[in-house]
């Protein structure tokens, strides 16, 4: 018996997710006694990196890079077989999500999505993960002889300290796509939101998307994504996949910066499981405030150019 | 392009504002006082682009509800909005898979174009049903789709990826799930909210269905403590505190 990880990769190298996915795989098989096999689908170029975070061994089947997730679960459902898999673990992003609830029907397992903790195996086998929004964490309980798992990100920090592995080839599935990928289309130079450790959000205090320049400057000092509220994306001031809230992307950052957001119950759904919460707000009832670690009660026109002009300084200061 | 025939799955959850809490020793949810809705990614984006869809080349839309007689208000709402019938399939269901058992149960005989789920529902946030479906009737599934045209016999969809979009081309039949951007939200008129109470309604027994996950116990996070607030004119305080305090830069 295993455990198996999928570690998906974006035009060919393994990134976050995947390692954050191997480390979380390899508590998984200690706690369970059971060796921990990674495997990747396509054209990836740093597979063997995989040992690094724990897996004790990758494998690879070849394919072209485009995803598709009928043939990605097949693929994925075979090696499990292989390996005589336990339980398989994926990441819980727009890929993992397209292939977990294919898996467990496939395979006749019991699944929980965006998982945020080890499996508790004291009696039988059971993992939270976030429902509601954020708003509340539920024990699942799965009864099942195979479990598939995916990983809610940020949550398990990738950890480095093995050693390369080597990557073994295997059989590739045959399967006829019906699907055709004609374009990737990434959003210019920044990291991806999901991903992000450091997110700055805006609201509707902006005014308009003129004045965006002003968060820019502070997210490209920070090193940070951009993010903002709904009635934001919806009046065209930034592009949808900012959105982050209860029916945008929920996100959790180690660091969290709003600013001219009142933090409505739906906007605080999608982000409120982030680690520190810095709010900037003219109103000191916005409320926002107390959902937040940090607050700065001012004009975000005045504060923010000043917190950027701080945070450079102290960059250059390391 | 033939008309198509699609099918919308349908959720009832509650709605955005609710207060979250539990009862029976933290096992059950509290539905005391709750309002519900019909599941807004179903509702926003799912249902009117298969309008949009029905629009541009004819067919019928079907809405779906796996559910008691408690989902009925959300399923005349589908109706007003502009489905043509609805399905229920009489069960609580017990887990994400028992959902998409009995959908797929319905579809497998109906040879549907297409199928549609919201992205994922706003209480469970599972995002499984759509996929699930998918591998029951072994058809292709696009993901958080945020755009759809149609042009021949073939559909150009765009959905959402870490960071970006990935664009597709496919043809009928498959699943997909939808995502904001999809569609514009479209508000129910009068002549038909009349309509949809003629309309018909389906309801169905449920096919067995083994469950193999269960929730055994509920928490609520733990909330903020106190938020230390920094003076407006001290923005080196805030970055100290960032660093040394919280250790996030
Ligand atoms: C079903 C449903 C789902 C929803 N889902 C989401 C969601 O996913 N995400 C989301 O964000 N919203 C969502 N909403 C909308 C939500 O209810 C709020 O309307 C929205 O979050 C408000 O956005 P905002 O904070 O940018 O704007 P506002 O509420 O208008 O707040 C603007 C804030 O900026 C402050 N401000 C103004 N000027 C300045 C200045 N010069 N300096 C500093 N501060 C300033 C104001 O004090 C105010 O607090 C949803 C609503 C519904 C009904």
């Amino acid at each position: 018996m295993s455990i198996l990880v999928y570690a998906e990769h974006l035009d060919g190298t393994c990134k976050k997710a995947a390692f954050e996915a191997v480390t979380y795989a390899r508590k998984v098989a200690d706690e369970m006694s059971l060796p921990c096999i990674a495997l990747t689908i396509g054209d990836v170029g740093n597979a063997g990196e995989l040992g690094t975070y724990g897996a004790d061994r990758v494998l690879h089947a070849a394919a072209n890079n485009h995803f598709d997730g009928q043939h990605h679960a097949k693929q994925i459902a075979h090696a499990a077989t292989e390996v005589n898999a336990k339980v398989i673990i994926l990441s819980h992003t727009s890929t993992g999500k397209a292939l977990a609830g294919r898996l467990a029907v496939m395979l006749d397992a019991g699944l929980a999505s965006g998982v945020n903790s080890l499996p508790d195996l004291s009696t039988g086998f059971r993992v939270k993960r976030s429902v509601y929004s954020g708003k509340a964490v539920a024990t699942y309980e799965l009864s099942s002889d195979m479990q598939v798992l995916s990983v809610m990100g940020n949550t398990f920090p990738a950890q480095a300290n093995g050693t390369l592995a080597q990557v073994e080839q295997v059989e590739s599935v045959q399967h006829e796509s019906r699907i055709t990928v004609q374009s990737v289309n990434k959003a210019d130079g920044s990291v991806p939101l999901p991903e992000a450790d450091l997110v700055v959000s805006g609201g509707r205090g902006f005014k308009g998307p003129e004045n965006w320049d002003i968060l820019l400057q502070l997210a490209e000092a920070l090193g940070a994504a951009t993010a903002c509220s709904r009635p934001v994306a919806d009046s065209g001031w930034r592009p949808h996949h900012e959105h982050v809230g209860q029916t945008g992307v929920a996100i959790r950052p180690n660091l969290y910066i709003a600013i001219g957001i009142s933090g409505a119950i739906q906007h605080l759904g999608g982000v409120n499981n982030s680690k520190t919460i810095v709010v900037i707000n003219k109103d000191p009832e916005a409320p926002f405030f107390k959902a937040a670690d940090y607050g700065v009660v001012g004009d975000l026109f005045e504060v923010v150019p000043k917190l950027t002009a701080a945070v450079k300084a102290y960059k250059e200061g390391v | 392009m033939n008309a198509m025939k699609q099918l919308v799955c349908i959720s009832k959850t509650p709605d955005t504002t609710s207060r979250i809490s539990f009862v029976e020793d933290s096992t059950k949810f509290d539905t005391d006082g709750i309002q519900y809705i019909m599941n807004p990614y179903d509702e926003w984006y799912a249902l009117v682009k298969a309008l949009e869809v029905k629009e541009q080349v004819g067919g019928s839309i079907t809405v779906i509800n796996v559910g008691d007689a408690s989902s009925e208000q959300i399923i005349r709402k589908a109706l007003a909005i502009g489905a043509d019938d609805a399905i229920r399939v009489d069960k609580l269901a017990e887990d994400a898979g028992d959902v998409a058992a009995q959908i797929a149960a319905v579809a497998k005989n109906e040879a549907y174009d297409l199928i549609y789920t919201g992205k994922e529902t706003i209480d469970y946030n599972n995002s499984e049903v759509g996929s699930r479906i998918a591998a029951h009737l072994d058809l292709p599934f696009i993901s958080y789709a945020n755009a759809l045209s149609i042009e021949g016999d073939t559909f150009t969809i765009a959905r959402d990826i870490e960071g970006g979009s990935e664009v597709l081309t496919i043809q009928a039949p498959f699943v997909l799930s939808a995502s904001k951007g999809l569609a514009e939200q479209r508000i129910p008129n009068m002549r038909g909210i009349m309509m949809a109470k003629r309309k018909p309604l389906e309801v169905k027994e449920a096919v067995a269905y083994q469950a193999t996950s269960k929730i055994v116990e509920y928490e609520k996070p733990e909330g903020r403590t106190s938020c230390k607030l920094v003076d407006p004119d001290n923005m080196n305080e805030l970055v100290r505190l960032l660093h040394e305090e919280a250790k996030v830069i």
